[in-house]
């Protein structure tokens, strides 16, 4: 995997490892090096994000012309519900803080690990095994979940597939999710190299730890949760369940009062890679740090405030619809702070824009329209009409994909030099930006309409009236099926025969750039003494000098 | 847009229309700069970059302007639902059962149909029940909605001014043939209504069901 980096002088963490042989299977897999296990998280979540995919394309080809296309009704409403659970809950939500958040929060406060290695390998653990309770709930006798991500009750009682299995993976994957939480708050709170100061922390370092506490509060009352179905479903305590006295309204509460605030652990991570990347290719500093990094706190805070606007229609009552409307769009001001300063970040800068920053700008973009609709789906009047229609179905996408998913892939195409010591080719993922953003686009953009015309989500036929708008979004899917192939081959064969890259070839000052790439085992020869707020490039000239 | 079967239609569009339009504005006038930037800047033109910290008056003005902008959206919202959710006292309620996959309502007078009948002009007030799983009544065309939820009742209130057919789907997921879960509501002139019910309350007395 390290051929063609022995100019450093030390060897790096691909070359020494943690456990007695620094190369082989078990050197990874039991690995307690952050830098391993974020590597290990993104071959296993890339594997994980590819799977969702194909089972959204199969979606999209089903959807292709009303009626029976490829599947039938039983199969297509099992794919939704994978599609969804893979992509929430073993793409998204571990997504940028597993994998780059291990791999960089240690690098950008110069610490030499996390302050829990060994939790930090047991969390890489928890989460396969998760995984694996997934895969199994697909294979074993009852048959592949049916409800939708959202497992509502009573239907996931009713059901007679595998639910229980199912939700008890979600229920393991949570455990990975606390602990990486737990790990990321100690870290940011004990290993700071001397001289970081808290407003000298990098953005990134602000946004990973506003959700490492999100993470660990939240987390739980999903897990509570899932028990209670399960108790539901095995001994029928009559909590949830209508027809034993329970209240099904209780269970949509307890799930968003998770879910919603999942949106935000989804969200902040890319948020803080973008504040790393504007600065870096602007050469200049962020506009605006502290209000940006106090967005973040502001964005944990309120985010657990708002997830009844999930329920508009479930027939709560008039009052909490109208208090969680205005909580809802108070949120939605911290995310616009941030829009603007990044924007501002770009003025008087001097803007070399190579992919990772071409991603940004196609992040921009979509994450606005995303934002923006958010709007429209938090005013009570036009809720009414949205809800649960594929309006809602555009707009989370846009959040999620065009959102975290764009800033998935920058933040890969910008740290891939650092963890690689390689270079991918820039004109082909440049390309793959442009091709990204006009596929999405052709994808995501006619459900916004359709929503609107009145078309419900999780339909597995539809009425003729929509048929064209469903035929253009199903060829979107085809061109995003083959930019992935495209943005994906770029890496992996930069990974296989790459060049071998400069130290340091965007120009970035953060700490992470202050060591070899890829890093040696313990991060940094002599653990650095910070002298700089963090997007300081009149230290570019010292480094440059430096090594 | 902006006219429909329902004066609520109008309401339901004038705020969509509000929003969409101001957030058009903000995600012009951002892609605008950005872009603009990247070209005015860019490296190749060899400007010294200067570093700018923020500006207290800046942050001041993108934290207030869009304050005032989503509590004017927030207002608008919340007094379109207000208006969808008062109840008319001369209203005409109407029972209406989910089961899956089917919609049946019920008039009070026992008589039973699988489409809604209702007068042109008449408030009605839909009385939601669930004999099984969560289901959603929604009618696109009227801009209403509301869940059906197993073991509790809820509401909806709709005035259809326009006479025609217009379709009814489940909005909430309900297993297997969800998507096959649309029915009719059917809005007659008052005196087509009056002539319908009598006929069709008469023969519910032999048969037990109409339609």
């Amino acid at each position: 995997m390290v051929n063609g980096i022995d100019s450093a002088k030390t060897k790096s963490f691909y070359e020494e490892g943690t456990t007695k042989k620094s190369s082989g299977l078990a050197s990874w897999l039991f690995s307690t090096d952050h830098k391993r296990i974020g590597l290990m998280y993104l071959v296993t979540i890339s594997v994980f994000f590819c799977v969702g995919a194909i089972f959204g394309i199969l979606m999209r080809l089903e959807l292709m012309s009303p009626g029976e296309t490829i599947m039938k009704a039983e199969t297509y409403n099992s794919f939704f519900t994978l599609h969804g659970v893979i992509m929430i809950f073993l793409f998204i939500i571990p997504g940028i803080p597993a994998v780059f958040g291990n791999f960089f929060l240690p690098l950008q406060i110069g610490a030499k690990d996390v302050a829990f290695p060994r939790i930090n390998l047991l969390s890489y653990w928890i989460y396969i095994i998760g995984a694996s309770l997934v895969l199994l709930s697909l294979l074993i006798p009852g048959g592949a979940i049916d409800t939708g991500w959202t497992f509502y009750i009573p239907y996931s009682v009713r059901s007679g597939s595998n639910i229980s299995l199912a939700i008890f993976a979600a229920f393991v994957l949570g455990f990975s999710s606390i602990l990486t939480g737990l790990n990321f708050i100690t870290t940011v709170h004990r290993m700071r190299a001397p001289g970081m100061t808290w407003f000298r922390m990098p953005l990134f370092v602000w946004a990973t730890y506003a959700t490492a506490w999100i993470q660990i509060i939240a987390t739980p009352v999903i897990a509570i949760t899932i028990l209670l179905v399960i108790l539901e479903r095995f001994f029928g305590v009559g909590i949830f369940d209508p027809a034993l006295g329970g209240d099904p309204i209780l269970f949509q509460h307890m799930f968003w009062i998770y879910s919603h605030p999942a949106v935000y652990i989804m969200i902040l991570p890319a948020m803080g890679v973008v504040s790393e990347i504007i600065p870096t290719f602007a050469r200049r500093t962020i506009f605006g740090y502290k209000a940006i990094a106090m967005s973040s706190l502001a964005i944990a805070f309120v985010g657990y405030l708002v997830w009844a606007h999930h329920m508009f229609t479930s027939g709560m009552s008039d009052t909490a619809r109208w208090i969680f409307s205005l909580l809802t769009f108070i949120v939605a001001l911290p995310s616009g702070v941030k829009v603007f300063n990044w924007v501002a970040t770009m003025y008087k800068g001097s803007i070399d824009p190579k992919p990772p920053f071409l991603w940004v700008m196609s992040f921009i973009v979509l994450f606005s329209i995303g934002g923006l609709t958010g709007l429209v789906v938090g005013s009570l009047a036009t809720d009414i009409h949205l809800h649960d229609t594929y309006f809602v179905v555009a707009h989370f996408h846009y959040v999620m994909f065009g959102g975290t998913g764009t800033i998935f892939f920058a933040a890969l195409y910008y740290w891939f030099p650092k963890m690689f010591g390689k270079m991918y080719n820039i004109k082909v993922a440049s390309l793959g930006v442009l091709f990204f953003f006009i596929s999405f686009n052709l994808l995501y953009f006619p459900k916004f309409i359709l929503g609107y015309m009145g078309m419900p989500r999780r339909y597995y036929d539809y009425l003729p009236q929509f048929a064209d708008l469903q035929l253009i979004s199903t060829i979107g899917s085809w061109l995003m099926g083959l930019t992935l192939i495209l943005i994906i081959t770029n890496i992996v064969s930069a990974i296989i025969k790459g060049k071998k890259s400069e130290e340091n070839p965007w120009g970035g000052v953060t700490l992470e750039w202050h060591t070899s790439s890829p890093p040696p085992l313990e991060n940094f020869e002599v653990i650095p003494e910070v002298k700089h707020e963090p997007y300081d490039f009149s230290q570019l000239e010292e480094m440059k000098h430096g090594s | 847009m902006l006219s429909g079967p329902t004066s609520h239609v109008e309401t339901v569009d004038s705020v969509m229309i509000y929003i969409v339009g101001i957030s058009v504005i903000l995600l012009l006038g951002v892609t605008a700069a950005m872009i603009y930037f990247v070209f005015k800047y860019h490296r190749k033109k060899g400007h010294k970059p200067k570093d700018i910290h923020g500006s207290v008056l800046l942050e001041t003005i993108w934290i207030v302007i869009p304050t005032l902008l989503v509590l004017s959206m927030f207002y608008f919202g919340y007094t379109g639902f207000r208006e969808m959710r008062l109840v008319p006292d001369n209203a005409m309620e109407i029972n209406v059962t989910a089961r899956m996959w089917q919609w049946s309502f019920n008039y009070g007078s026992g008589m039973q149909t699988d489409s809604l009948y209702v007068p042109q002009g008449q408030p009605i007030k839909l009385l939601l029940n669930s004999a099984d799983v969560n289901h959603s009544f929604f009618i696109p065309a009227f801009r209403v909605k509301e869940d059906v939820i197993a073991g509790r009742t809820n509401y909806l209130v709709f005035t259809p001014d326009e006479i025609g057919k217009y379709d009814v789907a489940c909005a909430e997921y309900c297993g297997l043939k969800h998507s096959m879960m649309y029915t009719k509501v059917i809005v007659m002139a008052r005196e087509e209504f009056d002539n319908w019910y009598t006929r069709s309350s008469e023969k519910t007395d032999s048969n037990g069901e109409a339609d």
